[in-house]
């Protein structure tokens, strides 16, 4: 079996700051993976070089068994045009810390957006499965709805509808529960946690340890560009190997 | 006993059964306020007194204010108003887009077109399109259009490549302003969904840009719609121009400029009112409840007015 995700030696700079220093990691299909780690440590411009939103410097990232960004001839790499960057990006789902719904557009609309405007499905047949999806959120009655008109929390789960819509094999999750009250914190861990049984292939950057504990196949701790640490998530969060990880969970747990 | 809330505090509303004693106090006395009311009022009578006192033949202005060629004169006004603005939009889009992109030749151009046309008045801009038929004989586009530049450059033209040229300098940087106050999550967002740049900044960006963009570009045409007055000075029959010839020849100037400023302020007022709901529908989605319509508030003053019988009702 392929990995979904496949990280070899991945590198990212902003200008002088290095922000990733050599990222190995896989991620099998199906598996809920957990990212977890201080603020600036790299795991966030990590999740966001699996879709292309920043382009990596270093490193092979493949994800499906394709390369992410580029194609490879012979030993000559590619640059890959927006357009075919487009076409990779249909199938990775990505759940913002601060949502990102479109605020112009209901949540139905939200959610029809990608697929009408993307796919050139119709509105009626996409009308009706983004019903279903945000019924499967748990805001079937909020459609009509403007983002501006719901909670942090609701919102989050339209974006995760929004995400699903485009039937993706992977979804990427930004701190999805960052922003929102921690009284809201428990309806968005639900929904993902239903999608986890469900089969999805998800990478989450998180600092939720209870939901990486429970519902995480894997865990890595990220430190400075590096991965410092990696394994099931129970064992790491009861048992952690390195000082630096003992040093940060002792500060979250 | 009826105790409607009244957005005015009511000395006499009685405290809400079971609830605290409402506070009795003697309000506070703005002597200040009487004393430059007074002044105000003062100030207005003797402006009114001293036109009442002037030679103006007040009877012209009802007669000329709906002569033939005023009228004409509000219809070219206007339609010179409309393409030069629809002028001015589409090349301050483009001039946006230019200089927003990432190819530096043409984000200088449009650097260096905004920097002329903002930086040079727009009577002297009208002036020098006038005024090129002293260097160019003949304008000669190929196979495409030939003529006698006097023939080619009618006033019309003149004034609205004057009009229409410089306002697409104040589009370009509005519309930029209203491209760039959009979240850049936003972007990432559609972008992450799979769609193209093209449909990102159709379907996503420039209907929240628009938000930014309608209110300026509200003030801009009502400001279009009074700077072609100085297009009088290039040969073109509009309003102001009308109004003039109108007031030499009948003897009575200063009352025809009366006719042009008030006709000018009813088209500014009826201006004010489209904008306000043209914003009002890029508002939907920004705000929870959108703002009443001038009839909603209308309607609304007119309910609290006459709601004390009715209160009970609601």
């Amino acid at each position: 079996m392929t990995a979904m995700v496949k990280a070899e030696g991945v590198h990212k700079s902003y200008g002088a700051a290095h922000i990733l220093k050599g990222i190995d990691l896989e991620v099998a299909e199906g598996e809920v993976f957990c990212l977890i780690g201080p603020s600036g440590s790299g795991k966030s411009t990590f999740l966001r070089c699996i879709n292309h939103l920043e382009k990596i410097n270093a490193g092979r990232l493949y994800v499906d068994g394709e390369l992410v960004g580029y194609r490879q001839k012979g030993d000559k790499l590619y640059e890959l045009k927006d357009s075919e960057v487009a076409l990779k990006r249909r199938d990775i789902g990505m759940v913002f810390q601060r949502f990102n719904l479109f605020p112009h557009m209901t949540a139905v609309e939200n959610v029809m957006e990608a697929p009408v405007q993307v796919k050139g499905e119709s509105r009626a047949v996409a009308r009706e499965r983004a019903k279903k999806l945000l019924d499967r959120v748990g805001l079937g009655d909020k459609a009509g709805n403007y983002p501006s008109q719901l909670s942090g929390g609701q919102q989050q789960r339209v974006a995760i509808a929004r995400a699903l819509a485009m039937e993706p094999k992977l979804m990427l999750f930004d701190e999805p529960t960052s922003a929102l009250d921690p009284e809201l914190v428990g309806d968005v861990l639900d929904v993902m946690r239903d999608l986890a049984e469900s089969g999805m292939t998800m990478v989450v950057v998180t600092h939720e340890m209870g939901f990486a504990r429970e519902v995480g196949d894997s865990l890595v701790f990220m430190d400075g560009g590096v991965v410092v640490e990696s394994g099931h998530p129970r064992e790491v969060l009861t048992n952690p190997q390195h000082d630096r990880t003992k040093a940060f969970l002792s500060k979250v747990l | 006993m009826s105790t409607d809330i009244d957005k005015k505090p009511a000395e006499d509303t009685p405290p809400p059964p079971g609830g605290p004693e409402a506070i009795k106090a003697i309000p506070v006395r703005h002597i200040g306020r009487y004393i430059t009311a007074v002044v105000a009022i003062a100030l207005f009578a003797a402006i009114v007194y001293a036109f009442s006192q002037g030679k103006i033949n007040w009877d012209a202005i009802p007669e000329y204010f709906f002569e033939d060629r005023i009228l004409e004169g509000v219809g070219q006004t206007l339609l010179l108003t409309a393409v030069s603005m629809a002028i001015g939009i589409v090349g301050g889009i483009l001039l946006a887009v230019m200089r927003l992109s990432k190819n530096p030749v043409t984000s200088s151009i449009a650097w260096f077109y905004i920097w002329f046309f903002r930086g040079t008045p727009v009577l002297v801009q009208l002036i020098i399109w006038f005024n090129l038929g002293l260097v160019f004989e003949f304008i000669n586009m190929g196979p495409v259009y030939k003529d006698e530049w006097a023939d080619f450059m009618t006033p019309f033209l003149t004034a609205l490549l004057g009009l229409g040229l410089n306002e697409a300098a104040y589009m370009a940087e509005i519309c930029r302003a209203g491209l760039l106050a959009v979240d850049e999550g936003q972007t990432e967002a559609a972008h992450a969904l799979g769609m193209s740049h093209s449909k990102t900044l159709r379907r996503i960006v420039i209907p929240q840009a628009m938000r930014v963009i309608v209110p300026p570009t509200g003030n801009e045409v009502i400001n279009m719609l009074k700077t072609t007055s100085l297009v009088s000075t290039v040969q073109f029959y509009e309003l102001l121009r009308n109004a003039q010839d109108i007031g030499q020849t009948s003897g009575a100037p200063v009352e025809m400029l009366f006719v042009a400023a008030s006709w000018y302020l009813i088209l500014t007022s009826v201006l004010s009112v489209g904008q306000y709901y043209l914003e009002r529908y890029y508002a939907r989605g920004s705000s929870r409840s959108l703002p009443p319509t001038v009839f909603q508030k209308i309607k609304a003053n007119v309910l609290s007015l006459s709601n004390r019988p009715a209160g009970g009702a609601a």
